[in-house]
């Protein structure tokens, strides 16, 4: 095709978008649409998977049976969506071994909050409340994407994901009104994930450098430090109602902006933990790594049974 | 070469009634177990009493290019819609 062609099929592709018409896997895309949403959709089924390792941490020591099949069954879902994002990014034409491949060597990331350690039972209420919280702000917008597959993938996502919301308020509200021993896990809890949780809506919007053309595309709907604002003005009402404290000195209701006004995010920490040094980034990978090498010999009995099988079948109807 | 699972398309009926829809798709080594991960990847939440599975490779899909040629000659055969024929206003029952 020559240049000419293709900025022709580029024009009459960003007016599909314009007129929020769809795109779906087989119809032409520039291949910067391709790639870009290989990166974000592969990156964003990576942080599931890798999200399931900080709270697996707590299945076997959850507190009740009650909070402990809340737990499994949060976990099992994370596993789902981690599938059904593997699965839309498929369509783009990247296979499932490569885009494994790029989270084991590093190539790919995955969402840095799930690179903090998951120390006592209550922050698998902070992570439930303000984690899942900050994720579902996330990805409400993208249930509206222009990629077909996966605007398909998120409106699943989110359906379930409310659940694991509500059940870590849950375990925090019963936290923060038990005894002061508990109360004081939930604080910590709180004080050790608020700040991660704000850096995990995305780097400012003047360092952050996809905006724009993922705005185009429908890939992101709003900038990073709106949808931090929304973050923190909705969550800090859930705080004061259950009686615990944002570890934020400079937090103040703006009255003129309708917003709170909040202190100056660490930014140095969150490239830290970005570039691989977070205090768990090491252990997530080996943990991921070593599951994917122990299972190879399972995955290869199951192709050599299936051979085995269809092999018989096949004699048979000879 | 070392052999990967192979893809699978999952196709969900939510009640008696409905139709297969597609749901997504999944790897699994044979038909029982993409039958079985897509009941946990797919239904975990009672979206479905019926499942099909089809290993993608065996799907042929019709190739947007060629909308044009597939589907626009639809487009001026508008006598096939009830609208396209004159009758009086006053008829009843039609």
């Amino acid at each position: 095709m020559s240049e000419e062609q293709i900025k022709n099929l580029e024009i009459q592709f960003n007016a599909r978008i314009e007129r929020d018409e769809k795109i779906e896997p087989k119809d032409w895309m520039p291949e910067k649409y391709r790639k870009t949403h290989i990166r974000q959709m592969s990156q964003h089924a990576h942080s599931e998977i890798v999200g399931m390792l900080p709270e697996g941490n707590w299945i076997s020591r959850a507190p009740s049976l009650r909070r402990k099949v809340a737990l499994l069954a949060k976990v099992q879902d994370e596993a789902g969506h981690g599938l059904y994002l593997y699965s839309a990014t498929e369509t783009l034409g990247i296979s499932r071994e490569e885009m494994y491949e790029q989270l084991h060597t590093g190539k790919a990331k995955y969402s840095s909050i799930f690179n903090y350690p998951t120390l006592t039972w209550a922050d698998m209420g902070a992570i439930g409340w303000l984690v899942d919280g900050a994720a579902i702000i996330n990805q409400v917008p993208l249930c509206n994407t222009s990629y077909g597959p996966y605007a398909r993938a998120m409106i699943r996502v989110c359906k379930e994901e409310s659940f694991h919301q509500r059940q870590g308020f849950e375990i925090m509200m019963k936290l923060a009104n038990g005894t002061s021993e508990q109360k004081d896990l939930a604080q910590d809890a709180l004080n050790r994930w608020w700040w991660p949780s704000l850096m995990m809506l995305g780097p400012k919007d003047e360092e952050s450098v996809h905006t724009e053309q993922s705005m185009k595309w429908k890939l992101k709907r709003k900038s990073n430090d709106d949808l931090r604002q929304q973050f923190i003005d909705q969550t800090v009402p859930q705080a004061d109602l259950i009686g615990l404290t944002i570890p934020d000195p400079e937090l103040k209701w703006n009255k003129e902006r309708g917003s709170y006004d909040f202190g100056p995010i660490n930014w140095d920490e969150f490239w830290q933990v970005v570039k691989g040094h977070g205090p768990c980034n090491k252990e997530r990978m080996k943990a991921r790594v070593g599951a994917w090498k122990e299972g190879e010999w399972v995955r290869d009995a199951a192709i050599a049974y299936a051979e085995k099988q269809a092999n018989k079948n096949f004699n048979k109807a000879v | 070469m070392k052999k990967n699972w192979p893809l699978w398309e999952v196709f969900v009926r939510s009640k008696n009634g409905l139709e297969h829809r597609h749901f997504g798709s999944l790897h699994a080594a044979d038909a029982e177990m993409a039958l079985e991960n897509a009941r946990d990847v797919y239904t975990r939440r009672n979206e479905g009493v019926s499942i099909w599975v089809a290993e993608s490779k065996n799907i042929t899909a019709s190739n947007p290019l060629n909308n044009g040629e597939l589907f626009e000659p639809a487009q001026d055969k508008v006598y096939r819609h009830p609208t396209f024929y004159d009758l009086p206003d006053d008829i009843k029952h039609m």
